[in-house]
């Protein structure tokens, strides 16, 4: 019963978080300069032009009514038509969405390994050298933003070192047909080890450079996390029964430690979908946040916002599963 | 008889200088229970920390020797004194509160171990688990091994430690006041099952605490530590007739009585402080020497 009322809580608040976007989106791309029809047309069109096109797609009504009338279509499921590339803007979305959760989770993996691995070592060897390692390594892959590392990966293995593919998602001479957009995992299920590979190759490069912001604030986290588990009476019990070091470590310091991480990685993890929109022009990686670049360069509102607000639900779903991942993780509220 | 424990002349240390322990030596036999007992600070957690190999990071022992059951685990590797404390030494801790793992079901919390460390089967380990379950006095221990601690009360928990503790069947228990974080209502009980417990399983006990009262309905010996220095090493007959040391009296004095119920109100005399104070100082010149 809790359970639900929490739910339906959750729910509400979601829808008005979502509307909150939507209102803020759809008032700023319309009040700063630049008149989408206007770029659409070749430079001899004349005002007549101009005028009947903006009334096709509703221009030449007030913000208000604009408003209400887009509204209107999102609750049925339509999102408009894009003005640039004159597709269904939810069609053009979806298509892309896949691309983009594909690079994020992939990021979000290597950060999880790489910053959880850091912060075990630097508990492990606490008090040593190790650990100092770690923390300076931490230190400074977090003092660099996501968009300089990309920047740094490019120049070490696109240019200098060219052992990654550092632009697109796939070869084009690849021979596969998908028929989904989650090209990797798809080509997981159909076991094509030479697409997998391809994709690794493409995909890790921009999937790093968002990762390691994130892999160190999760290592310093984790760490100063698993230092203040190792003090604790449970832990010293485990050492008196005969297990070693990492055991205690790993099964009995670390599963309490990843609760007050978990939460901030979540947030996190948000900030790296958000992070998406550069690396992926950076990478040219046919994603959401590459299209959403071309959205604001052609002022095509109607896709701008299907877009925002794709991204806007996506943060809300992470933190979704974050709160309950917490709670399947911490059996004291599991059971509350 | 060979006593199961006995600690020769260990001294602890802060890594950057600092005294805690100075030239410790006791014994417990088996089957005996031995008390440690001395005022906050003395030292009394660090020895049993010592003995079990969970000394805090900032501290090393700087001297001496831990013999359990014939061997000097001073001078063994890590890898094999932790084994050795692990199969024939266990805690009771202080706090059953933070003693227990959250995030983990009662019942492998008893018998993980058995089967990791010691090589029990599943169904051995988990059939020792429920027998001592009920030896500890819990009703339904089938059910108790599955909730998870925050589900227990204090006492619960702290029994189910003590279950813990003796379901290796170790000849060592260390009990570092194992009553002071509970309900005085559990505490009586808590302590007439531990000191059941040992009787019938026959262990040795080294039982940390500050209370006399306690010492003196437990304890076949004890140790008075003052200040990282044992004061006084009695059988417990001749401690309360003829205590020695002038800090043991001035203890012996503070603990309420019923002939003499104020006790606790008097201080321990400036003089006595001076004294112990002036031993402690010459041995620390010997020590430094
Ligand atoms: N982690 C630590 N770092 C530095 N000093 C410590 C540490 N832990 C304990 N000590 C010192 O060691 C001394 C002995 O502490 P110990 O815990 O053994 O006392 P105790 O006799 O058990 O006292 P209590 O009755 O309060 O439990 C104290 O003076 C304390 O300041
Ligand atoms: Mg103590």
């Amino acid at each position: 019963m809790a359970l639900l009322r929490s739910f339906l809580m959750r729910l509400i608040s979601t829808a008005i978080t979502l509307f909150g976007v939507a209102v803020i989106v759809f008032v700023v791309i319309r009040v700063v300069p630049g008149n989408p029809i206007a770029m659409m047309l070749p430079p001899g069109a004349t005002d007549a032009d101009i005028a009947r096109l903006q009334a096709q797609y509703g221009f030449d009504k007030s913000i208000f009514q604009q408003f209400l009338i887009w509204l209107g279509d999102v609750v049925q499921g339509d999102f408009g038509t894009s003005i640039s590339l004159r597709q269904p803007v939810s069609e053009l979305v979806l298509n892309r969405l896949p691309a983009t959760l594909e690079l994020s989770i992939m990021a979000l993996t290597i950060a999880v390994l790489l910053g959880g691995a850091m912060a075990l070592l630097g508990t492990r060897y606490r008090g040593t050298k190790a650990e100092g390692a770690v923390d300076i390594g931490a230190g400074m892959a977090l003092s660099i933003p996501d968009f300089l590392w990309g920047l740094v990966l490019i120049l070490l293995f696109g240019v200098l070192w060219p052992i990654f593919n550092i632009s697109g998602r796939i070869s084009p001479a690849l021979n596969i047909d998908f028929s989904t957009n989650f090209y990797l995992f798809e080509a997981i299920l159909r076991l094509r080890f030479d697409v997998i590979g391809d994709l690794l190759g493409h995909m890790l490069m921009p999937a790093l450079a968002l990762a390691i912001p994130l892999a160190a604030i999760i290592a310093q986290l984790l760490k100063q996390s698993l230092k203040e588990t190792m003090h604790l009476d449970y832990v010293t019990l485990a050492r008196t029964r005969g297990y070693s070091e990492h055991s205690v470590i790993i099964h009995e310091a670390l599963p309490n430690a990843v609760l007050p991480t978990l939460t901030l990685v979540g947030v996190q993890f948000t900030f790296l979908i958000g992070g998406t929109v550069i690396i992926e022009r950076l990478f040219s990686y046919e994603g959401l946040g590459n299209m959403a670049i071309d959205a604001v360069i052609n002022r095509d509102l109607p896709l701008i916002q299907g877009i925002v607000i794709l991204f806007a639900l996506l943060f809300t779903l992470v933190n979704l599963v974050v709160d309950m991942l917490y709670v399947v993780l911490n059996p004291r509220l599991r059971h509350a | 008889m060979r006593p199961f424990l006995s600690i020769r002349n260990l001294s602890v240390a802060l890594k950057n200088g600092g005294l805690i322990l100075r030239n410790v030596s006791l014994d417990v036999a088996v089957g005996k229970v031995h008390g440690l007992v001395g005022e906050s600070g003395a030292g009394k957690s660090m020895i049993g920390k010592s003995v079990l190999g969970t000394l805090p990071r900032a501290l090393q022992i700087t001297g001496g020797e831990i013999w359990l059951d014939g061997v000097d685990l001073l001078s063994i590797p890590p890898a094999q004194r932790r084994k050795r404390i692990g199969a024939t030494a266990a805690l009771i801790p202080q706090d059953p509160l933070t003693a227990l793992n959250p995030t983990r079901r009662i019942g492998p919390q008893i018998t993980r171990r058995l089967v990791d460390i010691l090589g029990w089967t599943k169904a051995d380990a988990q059939a020792r688990a429920l027998e001592l379950l009920e030896e500890v006095q819990i009703a339904d221990p089938a059910r108790v091994m599955r909730n998870y601690p925050h589900e227990l009360s204090g006492g619960m928990r702290q029994r189910i430690l003590i279950a813990s503790a003796f379901a290796a069947k170790p000849k060592l228990i260390i009990a570092d006041e194992p009553t002071t974080a509970l309900d005085v209502t559990v505490q009586k009980q808590i302590l007439r099952l531990i000191a059941d417990m040992q009787a019938r399983h026959g262990s040795a006990l080294l039982f940390v605490t500050h209370d006399l009262g306690v010492v003196s309905k437990v304890c076949d010996a004890l140790s008075v530590l003052y200040a990282g220095k044992v004061v006084e090493d009695a059988q417990m007959r001749r401690f309360f007739c003829r205590p020695v040391h002038p800090y043991s009296r001035a203890l012996l004095a503070a603990t309420p009585t019923y002939t003499n119920p104020t006790g606790s109100l008097m201080p321990v005399p400036q003089s006595v402080i001076d004294a112990v104070e002036r031993e402690v100082v010459q041995h620390d010149r010997r020590w430094r020497a």
